[in-house]
């Protein structure tokens, strides 16, 4: 995965609450058993003018030239609620989004954009439409800048907000990271508490705790 | 970033620490690692679940990177999402391309030695059914699956929650996590349910009430004496709609219903190990001095049966009120979601929720889906016939549902009343790009989610109980079971 420091690029707004899973990529365009070939799928909903076309709907925001370079997400509440397909963040990341600006994120999706190297970014309602107020006409113009080591976010017109992320989420973005090789660091302390819980609950260990729980009676 | 004075406090604040400790504190503490940091652990995972729509990719990116399985016999795997639900099925599906994701399941599946539950198996069902119902989830386990309606086993006194499938790969190869330690809230819900007022009912009051946020980052423990009256299968009915409201997860306390529940079940603790599970099982309870983030109480005696009437499952209302003015319900719905949900829906204010005609009734899906949901289902529809035009599915949750509804003689009481009758899985309770509804149907059904084209592209879906939507089904229009005696 790609480290991120700090991005600073075309924001595209987006802004709903709720805006869910499904929408975000829709099951009938999930057809591989691969997480690649999804962008074409995104937001496939709006972004088409019907559901077995590929006609651009002029309306929705990502066809309008202007805005279709962006790699930031503005949006409002509960972002990426619904199912848990982590298709949506893939179909994201594919489609070049690095960062998602939201009120609010459900936590299933914030954690599949971590461990795929988007930045998912809580702001108020206020900062996010003075955000998008700033956009204006020309986006290219009025980027907006993410900075993972501060924290913050700022605007082309010198406006900044500070956002909250934890601790892991932040050194696994900025590391580009892969959870299992972290984790994998920790070998010694797992094993620990593994054996310690099969002697509390051997019941838990289908295969190999049963046959230990048998020595065990055997030896005792 | 330097907290080093948060991180005190937060230590001083852990679970492991307090005087009272939730239900939740107790499972988290015996699953602790490692501490990550002030706000994530490495937690131990029991039991990983998979299916073949996400579990296919998991397995086979895990083995791209070189990477096994750490604990096979821990792991296991359903086909439900994209296989085909009518009878005489084969590999084949109507979605275009799942057949990749049954055989992609299969291989990888058999490559890693973990347990699959294939087509055909007398053990396949849906995920959240078949869990509980073979004894894998049990009380105080940790289990995860890439599915966000896993908090339906937190019913048995589990921590079960729904992951991505890169976290999947994470527990497939370690057996364990880092999660950020949940909220934790609890509702207590007091006196019993009315007759012919369910769990489905209750989930959907909840959502209507708090709001489809209303959970958000919370571990919701569910008690009172209203939640200690239902069964196992009802608990798992209100459970599984947590993730409709924001929640990491929902659990109740595991008490001598559940342990009886359990008793014999294939992965469940046998003889030797029973006494020993009971006497952990049983101090799996929040203490009288616990105390938690956020509580609520409410009173089982205001909640009646419900429906809703737009795409998001907080838009729910009493079946028997109307459609609310947007002054009614402004405190919780957006204007925009609100419209949105009136022109989606083809619905106008104040109008009447009984007595919408419907297209179509669909009974199913790991929300309603169980023995005990078809049976009180079936008892509406013995003797009746559902209204002319309107197209009736029922798919049990599982393969030993359906024998078990079989040997019960529903079946026929099903087909006789005009329903479909058909093997165990997901079917319509979601769109995966093949069969349908068809556009603009309007249909009400047992499942938990009402968002748009969810069922199919610009199907209308109304969620309520099963009894509601056998009763609609005979009525041709939303209709009130409690007529049905
Ligand atoms: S029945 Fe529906 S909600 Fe449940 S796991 Fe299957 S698709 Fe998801």
């Amino acid at each position: 995965m790609e480290p991120f420091t700090t991005l600073t690029a075309i924001a595209a707004p987006l802004l709903r609450d709720n805006i869910d899973t499904d929408a975000i990529i829709p099951s009938r365009e999930m057809r591989s058993v691969t997480k690649t070939g999804l962008a074409d799928g995104l937001f496939a909903g709006w972004r088409y003018s019907g559901v077995s076309s590929r006609e651009p709907d002029p309306d929705f925001i990502l066809n309008d030239p202007r805005f279709a370079p962006a790699r930031i997400l503005l949006s409002g509440a509960n972002f990426g609620c619904g199912s848990s397909r982590e298709h949506a963040v893939w179909a994201l990341a594919e489609f070049g989004f690095r960062a998602i600006i939201a009120e609010s994120f459900n936590p299933i999706f914030r954690g599949n954009c971590v461990n795929n190297g988007i930045v998912p970014v809580e702001l108020g309602c206020d900062a996010i439409a003075r955000i998008a107020a700033s956009l204006g006409h020309w986006p290219a113009n009025q980027q907006v800048t993410v900075d993972l080591q501060r924290c913050t976010v700022s605007t082309a017109q010198s406006d900044l907000w500070q956002f909250q992320i934890d601790d892991e989420a932040q050194e696994m973005l900025l590391g580009g990271m892969d959870a299992i090789e972290l984790t994998l660091t920790r070998r010694d302390a797992i094993d620990r508490a593994r054996a310690a819980d099969r002697l509390r609950r051997p019941w838990i260990y289908l295969e190999q705790g049963r046959e230990d729980s048998a020595k065990e009676q055997i030896t005792n | 970033m330097e907290h080093s004075a948060g991180n005190l406090i937060e230590k001083e604040t852990a679970p492991g620490n307090r005087a009272g400790r939730t239900l939740f504190d107790k499972i988290w503490t015996i699953h602790q690692a490692a501490e990550i940091n002030s706000e994530t652990d490495l937690i131990l995972i029991d039991r990983v679940l998979l299916h073949e729509r996400t579990g296919a990719i998991a397995l086979k990116s895990l083995a791209a990177a070189g990477r096994e399985v750490l604990a096979p016999s821990q792991v296991f795997v359903t086909m439900d999402h994209v296989v085909d639900t009518l009878p005489g099925r084969t590999d084949a599906t109507s979605m275009p391309t799942g057949t990749d994701f049954i055989v992609a399941t299969r291989e990888f599946a058999t490559r890693a030695g973990i347990t699959l539950f294939d087509l055909g198996d007398p053990d396949q069902g849906i995920g959240h059914v078949i869990s509980p119902e073979l004894g894998i989830v049990l009380p105080g386990t940790t289990l995860v699956c890439p599915d966000s309606h896993t908090c339906s086993q937190g019913a048995l006194g589990a921590l079960a929650w729904g992951i991505g499938s890169t976290a999947a790969e994470h527990a497939l190869a370690t057996s364990t996590l880092r999660v950020k330690r949940p909220r934790t809230m609890r509702i207590t819900i007091d006196s019993v349910l009315a007759a012919g007022v369910t769990a489905k009912d209750l989930a959907l009051y909840l959502l209507h009430r708090f709001g489809s946020a209303g959970g958000a980052g919370h571990i919701v423990e569910y008690a009172g004496t209203a939640v200690t009256a239902l069964d196992v299968e009802a608990r798992l009915t209100l459970c599984n709609m947590a993730t409709e409201f924001g929640a990491f997860s929902a659990i109740i306390a595991p008490d001598d219903k559940v342990f009886a529940f359990l008793k014999g079940r294939p992965y469940a603790p046998g003889d030797a190990d029973w006494a020993a599970a009971i006497a952990s099982w049983k101090e799996l309870r929040s203490d009288e001095d616990a105390t938690f983030d956020a509580e609520h109480r409410i009173d089982a005696a205001e909640v009646t049966p419900m429906v809703t009437w737009g795409i998001s499952p907080q838009q729910a209302v009493p079946l028997d009120a109307s459609i609310p003015h947007f002054a009614d319900v402004a405190a919780r719905d957006p204007r925009e979601l609100y419209d949105r949900a009136l022109a989606y829906m083809d619905l106008a204010p104040a109008k009447p929720m009984i007595g919408l005609p419907i297209d179509a009734a669909f009974i199913g899906s790991c929300t309603n889906s169980r023995i005990s949901d078809l049976r009180r289902a079936a008892k509406i529809l013995a003797g009746r016939k559902i209204a002319p035009g309107v197209t009736a599915i029922c798919v049990p949750g599982s393969t030993r549902v359906r024998e078990q509804a079989q040997d019960e003689g529903l079946d026929q009481i099903f087909l006789d009343a005009g329903f479909e009758w058909r093997e165990s899985g997901c079917s319509m309770c979601f769109y995966a790009g093949g069969e349908s509804f068809g556009h603009r149907q309007r249909v009400i059904s047992s499942t938990n989610r009402n968002f748009e084209s969810r069922q199919g592209p610009e199907t209308r879906t109304h969620l309520a109980s099963p009894e509601t939507v056998a009763a609609s089904a005979v009525m041709g229009a939303i209709a009130d079971p409690r007529g049905f005696a």
